[in-house]
């Protein structure tokens, strides 16, 4: 098998499989009563943190593929940005329904009032149209100019995503911590790069203009 | 004519009060008795086997609610008590490492009878009551716990309080290694609370030994600890070994740790909202559909007349 079919018809469904495996667990948690004395906060929780999860590694693709020199890595990047935006629409449900019955009056108060809800959906916002043009013919349509500097959005959810963490927990902030590290490592990975593309030259101009070409 | 008098009912003829007021209770229980026959004998012993030691002589207390109790694998197995982790499942596997025996409080303070009491000397002179409480935790989930404790009024009254005693303020144990949890710095440790004197002395403030007529789970803040239900969960101190009468405020832990969200009465209150969410609704634990929070979580009745007059916006 040459390694494009394996990649197409191997490795993609059971990364696509093992990645459903968190919505698995959470189902049938619900129905065996796994979900602990609050099921309805489990499964907020739960895909809350998938969703920075496949965030962070759709992040983590392009400086793998770099690190590793393996370029197929990139033909999983969509799926894991998919994923995100999946577990984030989850994530939102719950939200919308377990939690507010779909009293958008409550819901259209909280947004603007609630500084970590602000930032959540912020964050999940900001994926739709990123979402929306993942298709080979929306990338073909928009350019690939055009495309990446519309993608480069993923960074903005990517931190509103961690600041709404970081911001709903009451007092222990370790977990939110470790994505934020974990975030800082993949953003400033691309900073470097951008920054040594560019020369080593500080101006704010360069580097800039660097980044999509490393994408 | 003759008026006879009405027949006289026999005394073992009339329902006790206590059942009658429990009627449904009384009935609920006969329906679980006879599911509970027909369910396996090993179930129920597996289930018996989990808990811990049954307490003897609980008399009934009174405030009482007939709303359906949370489960007991619930109450014990879904609890904030940071010194064990701040995952709400750790302490239920790690607060093993507890020593509830031998266990010392502290009396101190303003008071003519300051002592170091053995836990079980400080239990001893009182009656332990069942009572059947709401809890509404400041996170917006809530539970109904049938504990069992001792009017923490009657337990104060034997320190004779001086007139300078205004608030009382209480101390969690301070031990790495039996807390574990402690060596993380989430919050100062140790975790204190504090009530105002008239607060302390209420009636329905307790100090909880037990749950489910059952010796108080380590995880539930045994050997002692306080049950305030009209207050958000966090007031209800665990594992305390000083009990202080001050002149001044005390500042509590979460106080502490974040004035501007966690108050010093921080009395259940739905239309103070905490800053980062609102406290109108809440989940109770079991239910799918959320409940509305009632002021001082229902308990108004019984304690309103504490804080006539206060603007509980700015005192929450």
């Amino acid at each position: 098998m040459s390694s494009a079919r394996l990649i197409r018809f191997v490795l993609k469904p059971a990364v696509c499989a093992a990645s459903l495996g968190p919505l698995g667990v959470l189902v049938f948690g619900a129905f065996t009563g796994g979900l602990g004395a609050n099921p309805i906060e489990a499964i907020t929780h739960g895909t809350g943190d998938w969703t920075l999860r496949f965030l962070l590694l759709t992040l983590a693709v392009t400086p793998l593929r770099t690190l590793t020199r393996w370029n197929p890595l990139v033909r999983f990047r969509r799926m894991f940005g998919l994923f995100a935006f999946f577990y984030a629409s989850l994530h939102l449900l719950t939200y919308v329904w377990l939690d507010k019955f779909f009293s958008w009056r409550e819901i259209a108060r909280d947004i603007p009032r609630r500084p970590f809800i602000t930032m959540g959906f912020l964050a999940f916002v900001v994926l739709v149209p990123l979402a929306a043009t993942s298709t080979a013919g929306m990338i073909r349509r928009m350019g690939g100019r055009a495309w990446r500097r519309l993608h480069r959005l993923v960074y903005l959810s990517a931190i509103a995503g961690v600041v709404h963490y970081w911001w709903l927990v009451k007092a222990d902030v370790s977990r939110p911590r470790l994505y934020a590290m974990a975030l800082a490592v993949l953003l400033g990975s691309r900073l470097f790069v951008a920054y040594r593309k560019a020369g080593g030259v500080t101006s704010p101009v360069r580097p800039r203009a660097s980044i999509s070409a490393t994408r | 004519m003759l008026i006879r008098p009405a027949t006289e009912i026999p005394s073992s003829e009339i329902t006790d009060e206590r059942v009658y007021v429990r009627r449904r209770e009384f009935l609920q229980a006969c329906g679980l008795a006879a599911v509970g026959l027909a369910a396996s004998p090993i179930a129920v012993n597996a289930q018996a086997a989990a808990r811990p030691r049954k307490l003897e002589n609980v008399a009934r207390g009174p405030f009482g609610t007939t709303e359906a109790l949370t489960p007991y694998e619930n109450v014990a197995t879904y609890n904030n008590f940071y010194e064990f982790g701040t995952d709400k499942s750790s302490p239920a596997m790690t607060a093993g490492s507890l020593k509830t025996r031998p266990w010392t409080v502290k009396v101190d303070g303003e008071c003519d009878r300051p002592a170091d009491y053995d836990i079980d000397d400080f239990i001893k002179p009182h009656t332990l009551e069942e009572r059947v409480y709401r809890m509404r935790c400041v996170e917006g989930w809530s539970m109904v716990i049938p504990w069992v404790g001792i009017p923490l009024g009657d337990v104060l009254k034997r320190f004779e309080p001086t007139s300078r005693a205004k608030f009382v303020e209480f101390t969690t144990l301070r031990d790495t290694r039996q807390m574990p949890g402690q060596r993380s710095s989430v919050l100062d440790w140790p975790y204190v609370e504090g009530l105002r004197l008239d607060e302390a002395m209420h009636p329905l403030t307790i100090l909880a030994v037990g749950l489910y007529g059952a010796v108080l789970p380590n995880q539930n803040g045994a050997p002692l600890r306080l049950v305030v239900p009209w207050k958000y969960g966090f007031k209800g101190i665990k594992s305390i070994v000083r009990i202080r009468f001050v002149d001044r405020q005390p500042v509590g832990a979460w106080e502490r740790q974040s004035s501007s969200e966690y108050g010093f009465y921080s009395n259940v209150n739905p239309q103070v909202d905490h800053p980062r969410w609102s406290q109108a609704s809440e989940r109770r634990l079991g239910e799918f559909f959320k409940r509305k929070t009632l002021m001082f979580n229902g308990y108004g009745d019984q304690v309103a007349g504490m804080y006539a007059g206060m603007d509980l916006r700015k005192n929450f």
